[in-house]
C-alpha cells in the first residue's frame, strides 16, 4: 500500500521537474494533467476499504484536473496562437536546478517536522512541499498567462497532497467544497486570460504594466 | 433560524436577480434585499440567538459585533447602485446585481463560520465572486487589475488553505478527532502540536492578510480599487476585508489557546506597523485619488491588526474601528466615484476645481477625508485614540510612536491630494463631457448617510454596540 502511494507521489515529483525544464506549453500542460491524475488516484489507495464518497471525489478530481482543465488551457493556447514560453524571467536550466534543490530541501525539512508515525514513512509531506515550491517558481518566473495558470494549478496540487494527511479525519463535505471552489477558480482564471488575450492581443503578462505608481 | 435567513435571503435574491426579466427594474432588488438583511442583522444584534457549541455556522458574539456593520454598508451601497446602474445602461447588469447579492450572502456565511473549512470555502468563493464586478467596466486596464487580483488573491487563498490543513494536522498530531470547529480546536489547547500551530499561523496570517491587503501582500489593492467602480470599491474595502479580519481573529483564539499568544501578538504588531508605514509612504506619493483610497485602506487594515496585538482593550478598539472604517470608507468611495465620473479622470494632473463642478460630492469627499484621517469628532478619531491608549497601557512606546508618525504622514499625503483635486479652476474636459454628470439625490444621499453615521459613531456610540464589542472581545480573549 505505502509502496504504491510513494510510487505515485514520486511520479508527481518527477513531473514537477518536467514542467520546470520544458519550454513548450503543451508539455507543461501535459505534466500538470498527468500529475493531477496521479494525485487524484491517491485517496483510493489510501482508504482501507472501498467508500463510495471517496471514490466519487477521486473520479471527480481525475476528470477535472486530468481532462477538463487541460482541455480549457489547450483551447486558450490555440486561440492565442502561442505554444512556447519565450524568454522566461529565469531560464529553464536554472529553474530546473532550483526545483531539484527545492526537492532535496523538502526531503531534508520533512525529517525535522513532527509527523505522526503513519505519515513519517510516506513521501506525502516532501512531495507536497516540493510541488508547492515548483508551483511558486512557475508563478514567479514565467511570463505567459497560461504558464502562470499551470504554476497555480501545480501549487494547488501540492496543497491537495498535503490535505491528504487529513483524509481520515476531515469530513467529505469540506473536501468537496474545496474541490468545487478550485474548479470555479480555474474557470474564472481561464475566462480572464481569454479577455486579456482579446484586450491586449497577447497573453504576455509583461504587457500588463499600465497600473503602477 | 433568523441567522440562517441572513445567508439564505441574499442567495435567493441572487437567483431571483439572475432570472429577472427586465434590465431597468432589476437593480431595485439590491436595496430590497439589503433592507431586509439589515433589519434582520440589527434585530439579531439587539436580541442575539443562542449558538450550539459544535455548530459550523452561528451568530456568535464575533459575528454579532461585526456583521451588522457590513450589512449596513451594503444597504447604503445598494441604494447608491440603483441610480449608478441607471447611468450605465450600456452595460448589462444581470451579472453585477446577482453577484453583488451573492457576495452579501457569502460575507454573511464567512462572518458566521465557526469551522475552519467552511470559513475557507466562503472566503475563496467571495474572492472569485468579486472578479466580474472588478472588470465590470471592461477596459484593458480593468482586465489588468483583475489578472493581478486573481494571481495574488489566488495565491493568498492557497496559502490560507495550506495553513488550515496545518492547523488541522496540529489537532490530529495532538490526538484530535478531526473536529475542525474553532471551539473544538481551542478546547484542545496546549495539546495541539506547537510547531504545526506556528506554521499554520504564519501561513494563515499571510493568506488572510493578502485578502485584507496587509503590506507586503497589498499590491493588488491599488489596482483593483482604482479600476473598480465606487460601489464595488466600497464593498471590497468595507465588507470583504472585514471578513478576512474576522478570520484572523478566530484563528487567533486557537493560537492563543495553544500557547502561541506572545508570538501571534508580535507578528501582528510587526505586520501592522509595516503596513501603516508602507501605506503612509505611498500616500505621500500617489497622484491618483482612487488609488489613494486603496493605500488608505492598507493603512486602516494595519491599524486593525496592530490593535488586535494589544490585548483585550485593543481588540475592543479594533471592533469599533471596523465599524468606523466601513462607514467612512464607504462614504469616500461613493463620493470619489461621483467626482471621477464628473471629471472623466482620476489623477491630480488631470482633475482640479471639483468644488465648482460637483460641489456636494466634493464637500462629502473632503469631510470624509478628515474623518478617515482621524480628525475629531468623527468615529475613527475615537477608535484610534483607544488603540494608542492600549499601546501606552501595555508599555509599547515605540509602537505608539510609529503609529502616530504614520498617521501624521498619511494625513499630509491625503490632504495634499484631496485639495489638489477639489480646489483651483476646473479643467475644460470636466465641463464638456459626452454626457454631463448631474448630482442627483440618489448619488449624494448615500455617501452623506455614511458620513453622518461616522459622525454619530464618534459622538454617541450606542450602548448595544459597546456591549456587543465587549462580548466579542471576551470571546477572542477568554479567561480573566
Amino acid at each position: 500500500m505505502i509502496g504504491s502511494v510513494n510510487l505515485l507521489i514520486g511520479l508527481a515529483m518527477g513531473l514537477n521537474l518536467m514542467a520546470l525544464g520544458s519550454s513548450r506549453l503543451p508539455s507543461v500542460i501535459r505534466a500538470m494533467a498527468v500529475q493531477g491524475v496521479a494525485l487524484g488516484l491517491l485517496p483510493l489507495l489510501m482508504s482501507e476499504h472501498f467508500e463510495l464518497l471517496v471514490a466519487l471525489a477521486a473520479v471527480g478530481t481525475v476528470i477535472i484536473k486530468g481532462f477538463v482543465i487541460p482541455h480549457l488551457l489547450r483551447r486558450a493556447m490555440r486561440a492565442a496562437n502561442i505554444d512556447r514560453e519565450v524568454e522566461p524571467l529565469v531560464g529553464y536550466v536554472p529553474s530546473l536546478l532550483l526545483g531539484a534543490a527545492g526537492t532535496i530541501a523538502a526531503v531534508a525539512v520533512t525529517y525535522r517536522l513532527p509527523l505522526l508515525p503513519e505519515h513519517a514513512h510516506t513521501l506525502l509531506v516532501p512531495g507536497s512541499l516540493a510541488t508547492i515550491f515548483t508551483g511558486f517558481i512557475l508563478l514567479i518566473c514565467r511570463v505567459k498567462a497560461i504558464s502562470q495558470v499551470c504554476g497555480y494549478l501545480i501549487l494547488e496540487n501540492g496543497i491537495y497532497l498535503f490535505g491528504l494527511l487529513l483524509i481520515r479525519s476531515t469530513p467529505f463535505l469540506v473536501e468537496s467544497g474545496i474541490l468545487l471552489d478550485l474548479t470555479v477558480g480555474v474557470f474564472v482564471i481561464g475566462i480572464i486570460a481569454d479577455r486579456i488575450q482579446r484586450a491586449f492581443d497577447s497573453l504576455d503578462t509583461r504587457k500588463l504594466t499600465v497600473l503602477r505608481e | 433560524m433568523r441567522e440562517d435567513l441572513l445567508i439564505i435571503l441574499p442567495f435567493a435574491g441572487a437567483i431571483l436577480a439572475w432570472f429577472w426579466p427586465t434590465e431597468r427594474t432589476r437593480p431595485l432588488l439590491l436595496p430590497a434585499v439589503g433592507l431586509a438583511h439589515t433589519a434582520l442583522a440589527f434585530w439579531l444584534l439587539a436580541a442575539p440567538p443562542a449558538v450550539a457549541p459544535g455548530a459550523w455556522l452561528g451568530f456568535d458574539a464575533l459575528s454579532r459585533a461585526l456583521l451588522p456593520a457590513v450589512s449596513l454598508l451594503f444597504l447604503v451601497c445598494a441604494a447608491y447602485s440603483v441610480p449608478y446602474l441607471r447611468m450605465r445602461t450600456e452595460r448589462p447588469n444581470r451579472v453585477f446585481v446577482s453577484l453583488l447579492l451573492a457576495i452579501l450572502g457569502l460575507m454573511s456565511t464567512a462572518h458566521q463560520a465557526r469551522h475552519l473549512g467552511v470559513l475557507w470555502i466562503a472566503t475563496e468563493a467571495l474572492t472569485f465572486a468579486a472578479v466580474p464586478l472588478i472588470h465590470f467596466n471592461a477596459t484593458a486596464r480593468a482586465f489588468e487589475a483583475t489578472w493581478k487580483y486573481l494571481l495574488i488573491g489566488g495565491t493568498g487563498i492557497a496559502l490560507s488553505l495550506l495553513g488550515s490543513f496545518c492547523l488541522g494536522y496540529a489537532s490530529l498530531h495532538g490526538g484530535g478527532t478531526g473536529d475542525l470547529t474553532f471551539a473544538a480546536l481551542a478546547a484542545q489547547g496546549a495539546s495541539l502540536s506547537g510547531p504545526w500551530v506556528t506554521i499554520a499561523w504564519v501561513l494563515l496570517l499571510a493568506g488572510y492578510g493578502t485578502k485584507m491587503g496587509l503590506a507586503p501582500m497589498h499590491t493588488w489593492k491599488p489596482d483593483v480599487y482604482g479600476e473598480a467602480s465606487g460601489v464595488v470599491g466600497a464593498i471590497l474595502a468595507g465588507g470583504v476585508t472585514t471578513v478576512a479580519f474576522t478570520a484572523l481573529l478566530r484563528v487567533r483564539t486557537v493560537v492563543d489557546a495553544a500557547g502561541g499568544s506572545a508570538m501571534a501578538a508580535r507578528t501582528l504588531l510587526a505586520i501592522g506597523l509595516f503596513s501603516m508605514f508602507v501605506a503612509a509612504l505611498f500616500l505621500l506619493g500617489t497622484r491618483d485619488f482612487k488609488r489613494m483610497l486603496a493605500y488608505s485602506s492598507v493603512e486602516h487594515m494595519g491599524i486593525l491588526v496592530i490593535a488586535t496585538a494589544l490585548g483585550r482593550i485593543g481588540v475592543w478598539a479594533a471592533l469599533f474601528h471596523v465599524w468606523n472604517n466601513s462607514v467612512t470608507k464607504g462614504s469616500l468611495f461613493l463620493s470619489a466615484g461621483n467626482i471621477r465620473r464628473a471629471a472623466g479622470a482620476r489623477t491630480a494632473d488631470e482633475v482640479s476645481g471639483m468644488f465648482a463642478v460637483t460641489p456636494r460630492s466634493a464637500a462629502i469627499f473632503v469631510a470624509g477625508m478628515f474623518a478617515v484621517t482621524a480628525c475629531p469628532p468623527f468615529g475613527p478619531f475615537f477608535s484610534e485614540l483607544l488603540v494608542v491608549r492600549a499601546a501606552f497601557a501595555g508599555g509599547n512606546w515605540a509602537a505608539a510612536a510609529i503609529f502616530l508618525g504614520c498617521l501624521f504622514l498619511a494625513f499630509l499625503g491625503m490632504t495634499r491630494l484631496v485639495f489638489a483635486v477639489v480646489d483651483g479652476r476646473p479643467r475644460a474636459s470636466a465641463k464638456q463631457g459626452p454626457r454631463q454628470f448631474r448630482e442627483t439625490a440618489g448619488l449624494i444621499v448615500p455617501p452623506l448617510v455614511l458620513l453622518a453615521l461616522s459622525l454619530w459613531l464618534g459622538l454617541a456610540t450606542p450602548s448595544v454596540l459597546r456591549d456587543s464589542w465587549t462580548a466579542a472581545a471576551n470571546q477572542v480573549f477568554p479567561g480573566p
